[in-house]
């Protein structure tokens, strides 16, 4: 219930931000069109932490930050390398473990290391082992430093109550 | 906007220097990265090469338009275009690896490190 409100919330400011018109009857329109949107969502029963993943909010916060230096760091090695005239690379597959436990830190975590230029997620096992591709040695040692895996880790903040992993309703 | 900075041309307010510093970084990226596509020998380094065109290129571009915008509405439009891309180019990244995958692309040499285990099979296909 909670995450239909959140989601109810979240659309009417969406539709009033994209409208930015606050007549009555546009003002209407959208009610409904939230209300028709959440049931339907509600059927689908995809209103849940997954697909509305609230409980991040305030942690989200101190982690995307991060994350947004991180790729601009990893930016600027892989343009250094495109533009060095040797073009030294190792591209390679190494596999790696993610101690998040629920799907939404795990996607989060897989695509972090998408999101940076010079790892690519390429699978992800049933037993959390990522296979990646890296493309030089040095973007490897990155996620093999565990850095990116603790602090998503830290941002999906599950200890105790955990959601059961794949739990889906 | 704020104050006004000389230029060779004549003055320019603070925004437009921010916006054009940022779509000039960005415009960077977007091109060592279509540089990096031509260069890179196969096709999973090809996709860092288009990694840095979803995340730098495309979104230091976003940012710098942003600072062009005369009302708010029009950057919160180009907020939430950039957020959507944010979150959606890592999934066409994954497809596109998979898809290669499958079709038989050898990804390149495995790693022997300590994280190597046993499970193989997905990717030590054919080439």
């Amino acid at each position: 219930m909670l995450h239909a409100i959140s989601m109810g919330a979240a659309l009417a400011i969406l539709w009033a931000l994209l409208s930015g018109m606050f007549e009555p009857l546009l003002l209407g329109l959208g009610l409904a069109s939230i209300i028709v949107t959440v049931w339907i969502a509600h059927r689908m029963d995809v209103v849940d932490h997954e697909g509305h993943p609230i409980h991040l909010g305030p942690r989200s916060v101190i982690y995307f930050p991060w994350l947004v230096w991180e790729i601009i760091k990893s930016n600027w090695d892989v343009a250094k390398i495109i533009l060095s005239p040797k073009m030294k690379i190792q591209p390679h597959i190494f596999k790696t473990k993610a101690s998040q436990l629920s799907d939404v830190g795990l996607t989060t975590y897989a695509n972090s290391i998408t999101l940076t230029p010079g790892t690519v997620t390429i699978t992800m096992e049933m037993d959390n082992s990522f296979e990646i591709h890296a493309l030089t040695d040095a973007a490897r040692e990155g996620v093999e430093s565990g850095e990116m895996d603790r602090r998503c880790t830290a941002m999906e903040g599950m200890k105790k109550t955990a959601v059961p992993k794949g739990g889906k309703s | 906007m704020f104050e006004f900075l000389q230029t060779p041309v004549g003055p320019l307010p603070l925004a437009d220097w921010i916006s054009w510093i940022c779509i000039v970084i960005g415009a960077f990226f977007a091109i060592v990265g279509a540089v990096g596509i031509v260069r890179f020998p196969d096709v999973f380094s090809r996709m860092h090469g288009a990694g840095m065109v979803d995340t730098m290129g495309i979104n230091m571009i976003l940012v710098g338009l942003m600072f062009q915008a005369d009302e708010w509405i029009v950057i919160v439009k180009l907020g939430l275009i950039l957020l959507f891309i944010f979150f959606t180019s890592p999934t066409t990244t994954f497809a596109l690896a998979r898809a290669a995958i499958h079709g038989g692309v050898n990804p390149g040499p495995k790693a022997d490190e300590p994280h190597k285990t046993a499970k193989q099979e997905t990717t030590s296909s054919n080439t």
